[in-house]
């Protein structure tokens, strides 16, 4: 019984803490969809509605219910008066003032989609996405960017640290130890703690503003290839034994038996490097000041400055960035939640 | 069969110190080299390199010129004036307090990572949802979810403000613009991108390690569900907090970045400027390279030193069964 009671309390708390957690998000789309001004409305709605209009005399007024001797009557809102509100009577055209208590505006739902396409397009980079684009919209050439530049470093960075975690695992060679040993040491240092210098040799080589400067350093990975060799230690050796017996090449090891028998820890690699770089915002923001090479962090922080206080505006870029990444998380959680619990570590 | 040697005993012989494994030296090379190379140029050359330049002053554009120890005197150092013990950089101590303050959210974000665990490892109907909702905004864009926040805790027409005053605050803070609201509404935010993410679904994977027999020994003893929680479950999770603790703190120096430049520009009045925004401000604002990097060493340092405290602490409170 009390185990039945523990069970639906913890149900409830459960739905509570849904609530608090899934209510910002709700908020952000219901801000991204409010008319212009309808964001700064007290007290908030959570519903984007706007208020109805009538057209009187080629003029624009709102519509409101009004109660006008006791009787509810829909109005026309004509102005403002120190006495209240002066409305018009639609039903029998008379014109008189009303207590402003006693007006309430007529809203509708209204969904301003066009706050989508503003912020999409708000911003025009000259030169986009390698030189391709010309005057395109803003948020297409920093999809296009960090759709690049993330695929570029993930398939880079699996690459290079398989092969280095299979030498370090499975090949023999003078100094090994040590050198894996200095991969581990580094995996401890802040990331900070390298941009620094980074930035100076980039400067140094003027590649900074360049799509080489968002590359490169993401290219090779401690800690991918740290992740990687543990995950290739705990393969059995039997199978690359047969292989070798049958003469088989070092390469041809690598690529038949030890990848196709390591694709749980390479999804996780892939997972973390793909979602680490598809948010990373300090390191390009160092590097990069040209728009037509930000990444999505970047052009977003980019549309704040003009945009500072238009929040159906800012909303809508931040569900444009946000959105994309939040559905394939959806689709492909449980396979990215057990990589997370397999390699017990994150990034 | 027995006599033959396999072919790695043949190869071992080359290299009698170096272990398991085979091959020769020009294809461990050809494997090893392409990562290797790009460690040494983007890792290994920068963590020497930054001790380098933490003793030049450096404008970027003008020559280096060799300061020796002077920057970290600037940092760290005290001196007296006007009879008072004064430090040549108050800022930084300030930053540090910042930063250490929005640490404090630590141990909340844990405790809330753990209680949501031990909620959704339940098997109730639809468990999934939540545990998807909880985990959306780790995957969230820092820049995006900054932005968000800032609106939610926008004094007038903000949602939390409207809350707490449906709730009845009659005067409910200004938030970001306050000195003594930012930092809690730093951790706020961070608390609700954070605590449903990486530690939630670590915990659960430890949950789910611990035996049923334990839980229903301690039954059998009488023990009620609290108990249970207290010498059965905590015991056997004090591996997964001791490595949620290390990440954390090691994170938590390195934090507060994203939502200074994007929500005040590290203010107001400094209040939430961190050590990481002190750092980008010295070395990309002003172009003070040698001092954002000394501060960057000072920063290593103390992440080093904390680590390893932790990892000493560690063996001694960590439970292994």
């Amino acid at each position: 019984m009390s185990n039945r009671l523990l069970r639906a309390l913890g149900y409830l708390l459960l739905c509570g803490i849904g609530v608090l957690m899934a209510a910002p998000l709700v908020w952000m789309i219901s801000t991204s969809l409010k008319a212009p001004g309808e964001a700064l409305s007290f007290p908030p709605r959570w519903l984007p509605t706007r208020t109805v209009e009538v057209t009187i005399g080629g003029e624009d007024h709102p519509l409101a219910t009004a109660t006008v001797g006791g009787r509810s009557l829909r109005v026309a809102v004509l102005g403002q008066t120190p006495q209240g509100a002066r409305v018009r009577v639609l039903a029998s055209g008379e014109e008189r003032v009303v207590p402003r208590s006693q007006v309430t505006p007529l809203r509708r739902m209204h969904f301003e989609w066009a706050n989508y396409a503003r912020a999409w397009t708000a911003l025009r980079p000259e030169i986009g996405f390698l030189g391709l684009l010309h005057n395109a919209d803003g948020f297409l050439v920093f999809y296009l960017n960090s759709i690049f530049v993330v695929v570029t470093i993930t398939f880079g960075q699996v690459f290079t640290s398989s092969l280095a975690a299979f030498a370090f695992a499975r090949l023999r060679f003078p100094g090994r130890d040590p050198i894996f040993l200095g991969y581990l040491g580094t995996l401890m240092v802040p990331g900070v703690v390298l941009m620094i210098p980074l930035f100076a040799l980039f400067t140094r080589l003027r590649l900074t503003d360049t799509y080489w400067a968002l590359i490169l350093p993401g290219m090779f990975s401690a800690y991918g290839t740290f992740l990687l060799r543990q995950f290739f230690m705990t393969l059995p050796r039997d199978l690359e034994d047969a292989a070798r017996m049958d003469g088989a090449s070092p390469w041809r090891i690598y690529w038949s038996v030890i990848l196709p028998l390591s694709k749980p820890a390479l999804a996780t690699l892939v997972t973390f490097t793909f979602l680490h770089y598809w948010n990373d915002f300090m390191w390009p923001l160092v590097v990069i000041s040209d728009p037509g090479k930000k990444t999505l962090p970047l052009g977003l922080a980019q549309f704040q400055g003009p945009y500072v206080t238009e929040w159906s505006l800012l909303m809508a870029a931040s569900v444009v960035v946000m959105v994309p990444v939040l559905l394939v998380f959806v689709a492909g959680q449980r396979y990215f939640i057990r990589g997370l619990v397999l390699s017990g570590l994150k990034a | 069969m027995t006599s033959l040697p396999s072919p790695a005993q043949r190869t071992r012989r080359r290299w009698p110190r170096g272990g398991r494994g085979w091959g020769d030296a020009p294809t461990a090379a050809a494997f090893l080299l392409p990562n290797l190379l790009g460690f040494l140029a983007f890792t290994l050359l920068p963590v020497l390199a930054v001790f380098g330049m933490s003793l030049v002053r450096w404008g970027l554009v003008d020559r280096p010129v060799y300061v020796g120890f002077s920057n970290f005197g600037q940092l760290l150092g005290m001196g007296y004036r006007g009879g008072r013990l004064v430090a040549h950089d108050p800022d930084f101590w300030r930053f540090l307090w910042n930063t250490l303050y929005l640490m404090g959210g630590i141990p909340i974000g844990i405790a809330i990572s753990l209680l949501l665990a031990l909620l959704l490892n339940q098997r109730l109907r639809g468990i999934v949802v939540f545990r998807t909702l909880f985990f959306l905004p780790t995957v969230c864009s820092a820049v995006a979810v900054a932005l968000l926040w800032k609106w939610i805790l926008e004094p007038e027409y903000g949602l939390l403000n409207f809350a707490l005053m449906k709730l009845g605050a009659a005067h409910p803070p200004l938030w970001l613009a306050s000195t003594h609201w930012a930092k809690p509404a730093f951790i706020l935010m961070t608390l609700w991108a954070t605590v449903g993410g990486y530690n939630c679904v670590l915990y659960l994977a430890g949950l789910q390690n611990v035996p049923a027999e334990l839980y229903e020994a301690a039954e059998m003893d009488g023990a009620n569900a609290w108990h249970k929680l207290r010498h059965v479950t905590w015991p056997l999770l004090s591996p997964t907090t001791f490595f949620i603790v290390t990440i954390s703190i090691i994170a938590g120096f390195q934090g507060g970045f994203v939502a200074a430049f994007m929500m005040t520009d590290g203010g107001p009045a400094g209040a939430t400027t961190t050590i990481m925004y002190y750092i980008y401000k010295q070395a990309f604002w002003w172009s003070q390279v040698g001092y954002g990097a000394a501060i960057a060493v000072v920063l290593f340092a103390l992440v080093f030193t904390l680590t390893l405290l932790n990892w000493r602490l560690g063996k001694r409170v960590v439970f292994y069964e």
